[in-house]
């Protein structure tokens, strides 16, 4: 009995510790998506395909002209930085004041658009990098490095954004504009650009995630479906635009994820995680953090 | 400073000002009376571009404002605390007015621009970590005339800063008003409280279903039977 304690506590700490550690990519994700919605009021359902991208975007610098990681990941994260923008000004601008469900129809077909695109241009292969990061024992424990260097960076991009938004004036106006957009000009703000400096950060932040991700995961042109369902229940179950509870629900899916898969199959945890939400979406409808009324 | 000419304004098919004309000098402070509904923050928000004139032209100093795209006409220098205040209510006083000086030539004095605001409102420099939003009436309307001082403007448009608050505080206010314009700013200020108002500025202009029914001094305007029977209850 004894014995089974001590290896079931290894295990545990070890799950609880790869959940901390898949949470802050999921945080990562979680952050772009609700910066677009909670300051333009739009949902990118694209927005997994944009990371898609961007994990192409690493794996040809990387695999085909032999740039290095570290080079290639800056040139990513501007490359779906303007996507991000181009999103903005090319699909969401011209539908602002259109009803949501057009929005949503919109970024859902740029979508399939996207996947189609992927498929036509680099084909159905699953690709990777092709590095292979070593794995950290710690004890009985093991961490794989690409894990950790991943929570590392996304904390940084969180921190960095965290920043922008209370140093700057434009940070500022980012999280002013939903409060009051009519006034937005008599503080001599030009909305328009708010939008689209705030669509380029989302995209660079998807952009961040798609360096992260693709030292994980092969990319397919599919690979959206892995991580854009997890990201929008995250999203929804923090409150759709609470930074903060999305942040928080990103650690909570995580671990329920981590968890659920040392009971069983990783599929399990993710089974677990969906079920969590549907049970939540009853007790809390509005978030986690929303307030009761 | 600020001239109007022929003006006409409304929303979608509905029209509400007509063939206003307006001026303001420099150094004056300018009051805009009337009743509900007369068309007086339509007139606040012409100046402002928060919304377009469908006639007629406005010049600020000899510069176009109806050419001005909207958020360039704070840069002319007209600041506008509009109606109900309208703060970040979920952002800190600080916050709110950082936004004040959010343009390009009120960036560059910020914290210049915060020492005059802090000094005439020692009130928000205590509350500066305070959400907007939380703040008493009178601290609220400090705070939204405070952020509109941040750009450094010529000229100021307030648009009932006394509505909705206590007979003590609206004394405040009005005081405010007269240390603003001895400052040198240049007023222009939509009031019910005609009364007071008159106390506090050099001329007024008195309007009534979207057209300027009376224009003169405030004594003139105290002593006009229009004004006298409709709003000091005389
Ligand atoms: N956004 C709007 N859309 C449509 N009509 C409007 C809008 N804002 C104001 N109006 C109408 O324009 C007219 C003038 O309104 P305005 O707000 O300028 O009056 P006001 O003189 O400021 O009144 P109050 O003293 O009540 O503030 C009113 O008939 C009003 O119903
Ligand atoms: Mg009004």
């Amino acid at each position: 009995m004894q014995t089974f304690l001590d290896i079931f506590d290894i295990y545990l700490l070890e799950a609880v510790i790869n959940g901390i550690l898949l949470g802050g990519v999921l945080a990562l994700l979680a952050l772009g998506l609700n910066l677009i919605f909670g300051v333009i009021d739009v949902t990118w359902i694209c927005y997994a395909e944009l990371v898609m991208l961007g994990m192409y975007a690493m794996y040809f610098m990387v695999q085909y002209y032999g740039v290095s990681y570290f080079v290639a990941a800056p040139f990513t994260i501007l490359l779906v930085a303007v996507l991000g923008a181009a999103l903005h000004y090319l699909v969401i601008a011209p539908l602002l004041t259109a009803p949501p469900i057009n929005q949503l129809l919109a970024t859902g077909g740029v979508l399939f658009v996207l996947q189609s695109f992927a498929t036509v241009a680099f084909g159905i292969d699953f690709r990777n990098l092709g590095i292979r990061l070593p794995v950290l024992a710690f004890g009985d424990m093991n961490f794989s490095y690409a894990r950790l260097l991943s929570f590392v960076a996304a904390l940084v991009g969180m921190v960095a954004v965290y920043l922008f938004m209370t140093r700057t004036f434009t940070g500022t106006a980012i999280r002013a504009i939903s409060q009051d957009r009519q006034i937005m000009a008599l503080m001599g703000v030009d909305t328009k650009r708010i939008y689209l400096i705030t669509s380029a950060l989302g995209g660079a932040l998807a952009g961040l995630a798609a360096c992260l991700l693709v030292l994980q995961y092969d990319v397919h042109p599919f690979v959206g479906l892995s991580f854009g369902p997890i990201t929008f229940l995250i999203c929804v179950l923090g409150g759709l635009g609470n930074f903060i509870g999305g942040f928080i629900a990103a650690f909570l899916f995580a671990e329920i994820i981590s968890l659920g898969g040392l009971f069983s199959d990783l599929e399990w945890g993710y089974v677990l995680a969906f079920a969590f939400f549907i049970v939540m979406m009853f007790i809390r409808p509005a978030g986690l953090l929303a307030r009761r009324r | 400073m600020l001239e109007l000419r022929g003006v006409n304004a409304g929303y979608g098919t509905f029209q509400a000002l007509f063939d206003v004309n307006l001026d303001v000098k420099a150094g004056e402070a300018v009051g805009v009376i009337g009743p509900n509904g007369a068309g007086k923050t339509t007139l606040m928000r012409i100046i402002s571009g928060l919304i377009r004139p469908s006639r007629g032209s406005i010049t600020m100093e000899g510069v176009d404002v109806v050419a001005t795209p909207p958020h360039k006409i704070v840069s002319l220098g007209i600041a506008h605390v509009p109606e109900n205040r309208r703060l970040f209510p979920q952002l800190t006083v600080d916050d709110n007015l950082k936004m004040g000086a959010f343009m390009k030539e009120a960036r560059d004095h910020y914290a210049e621009r915060l020492e005059v605001v802090f000094d005439l409102f020692p009130r928000l420099k205590e509350r500066r970590h305070q959400m907007a939003g939380t703040m008493s009436g009178g601290e609220q309307q400090m705070c939204a005339i405070g952020r509109a001082l941040m750009s450094n403007p010529k000229l100021l448009l307030l648009d009932e800063p006394s509505a909705g608050l206590a007979p003590v505080v609206v004394q405040q206010v009005f005081e405010l008003v007269k240390r603003i314009r001895a400052s040198g700013l240049t007023v222009l200020i939509v009031e019910q409280n005609v009364q007071q108002v008159l106390k506090v500025v050099d001329r007024a202009y008195l309007i009534e279903a979207g057209t300027i029914r009376a224009s003169g001094t405030s004594a003139e305007m105290l002593a006009s039977d229009t004004v006298k029977e409709a709003y000091l209850g005389v």
